[in-house]
């Protein structure tokens, strides 16, 4: 059944509506919130992977014969907590740009710059 | 959506609902950590960027069209790709038949830790770890070069004058989350050191730890909170977390053993595990607390100090 796909149409779409907002959007916090949900896609196309049916958290207990994969589950964790520290970085440059240039919009910076040269 | 207050918040929502969508795929340690990084620290960040960097977004004429065009041609071209894909919760998919069996199968013996989530983040793939750790305090450090600001003691008097009248208010807030905050550093050390067993780490319990000291920042103001927290001091815990989770496997080597071998702490092989696991989880949660107090006391003191050349401008 073509239908057991849908997870991964779930993360197209998102990841979708991630990519729209960074190329559609000038404002410089939205292309960062953009750019957040394309990672939040990323993250749900991993976790989604790593789920067997009728499996459980994989936390060894007894009795329990099925456990979904770890694996994924360790590398999206870590990525999660790289993913603000990066964030925070570009909320950083943001606000450096605005005070260099009193604007985040792609426009006025790029508007700026050409009346320098 | 115009106004970024509403944007932020929104965010703030959906990763609130990825984190319980987490808990329904299992992926229970990935569901704290989100619902802690997602819901809590990255609104309030983006929160303090906003303040500094305005609120509304201009009505910039842009194309959507050709923007969308493109995102529908991806799109599809990647929904074309899922079509060899295995289905979603099948047992025989690829990813599972590999290395995952001998995680489930023999961490036990091997790690001796029932979270296997936690033995192949701390043990199997301890480097990778590493590394991630080693990002994190690269990310601190960038916003640390990009933001901080050499205070003057008059705008100090200034700000202390205004956080004061601004703080007097929110009397029930601040006695309620003064009885909280607590609670709020110790369940923090729970996740710490419960990791092995439950859902937890040093990953989570580091941001559980930084968002109370966030907490008492925004409600007490910076000045009160910098009087807790030195700021020097927390930019050489940042660094000793990472020199803590390194020097872990620098003595596995001395002992002649691999890079992060843990077997080479302990005569047994199994508790030497056991005390890796811990001292280097211990290493990740102390870099991530830092790194999260660093992140967030130059942005607010970036918004209360910013130079005063700007303030021509606007």
């Amino acid at each position: 059944m073509i239908i057991g796909l849908y997870n991964y149409w779930v993360v197209v779409v998102l990841m979708m509506i991630g990519f729209y907002i960074v190329i559609a959007h000038g404002n410089l916090i939205k292309k960062i919130v953009g750019l957040s949900i394309f990672q939040t896609s990323v993250f749900i196309f991993y976790i989604s992977m790593a789920k067997v049916d009728g499996g459980t958290a994989p936390i060894l207990a007894d009795g329990i014969e099925q456990y979904s994969n770890p694996l994924p589950h360790v590398l999206i964790l870590t990525a999660i907590v790289v993913g603000i520290a990066t964030t925070a970085l570009g909320l950083a440059l943001a606000v450096r740009i605005k005070e260099a240039y009193g604007s985040v919009e792609e426009e006025d910076i790029q508007n700026k710059d050409n009346q320098d040269c | 959506m115009k106004d970024l207050l509403a944007v932020v918040m929104l965010l703030g929502i959906y990763s609130l609902l990825s984190a319980s969508f987490f808990v329904a795929m299992d992926a229970v340690d990935v569901a704290f950590t989100e619902a802690a990084v997602g819901a809590g620290i990255s609104t309030l960040l983006m929160l303090v960027a906003i303040t500094m960097t305005g609120r509304k977004e201009h009505h910039a004429r842009h194309k959507p069209l050709l923007a969308l065009a493109v995102v529908i041609v991806t799109g599809s071209l990647l929904i074309y790709g899922t079509l060899d894909m295995p289905y979603f919760g099948s047992a025989e998919a690829p990813i599972h038949q590999h290395v995952a069996p001998r995680y489930i199968n023999d961490s036990m013996q091997e790690i001796g830790v029932p979270n296997i989530v936690t033995s192949v983040l701390a043990s199997y793939r301890a480097f990778d770890t590493f590394g991630e750790v080693v990002v994190i305090f690269t990310a601190g450090m960038g916003v640390l070069a990009l933001l901080s600001v050499v205070r003057h003691p008059e705008d100090t008097a200034k700000i202390d004058s205004i956080n004061h009248s601004m703080h007097e208010q929110h009397l029930i807030l601040r006695i309620v989350s003064k009885i909280m905050i607590p609670f709020i550093l110790l369940f923090a050390f729970y996740v710490q050191f419960h990791g092995d067993f439950g859902p937890g780490g040093g990953f989570q319990a580091g941001v559980i730890f930084a968002s109370a000291i966030l907490l008492y920042a925004m409600l007490f103001g910076m000045s009160t909170a910098r009087r807790v927290i030195n700021q020097s001091l927390i930019q050489i815990l940042a660094a000793t977390g990472v020199l803590l989770y390194g020097s872990i496997g620098i003595v596995s080597l001395l002992n002649g053993k691999e890079f992060f071998d843990y077997s080479a702490l302990s005569a047994d092989p199994v508790a030497g595990q056991h005390l890796g696991i811990l001292l280097i989880e211990l290493g990740v949660g102390i870099t991530v607390a830092s790194v999260m107090v660093i992140i967030f006391f130059n942005f607010a003191d970036r918004r209360d100090f910013s130079p005063k050349k700007e303030n021509k401008d606007l």
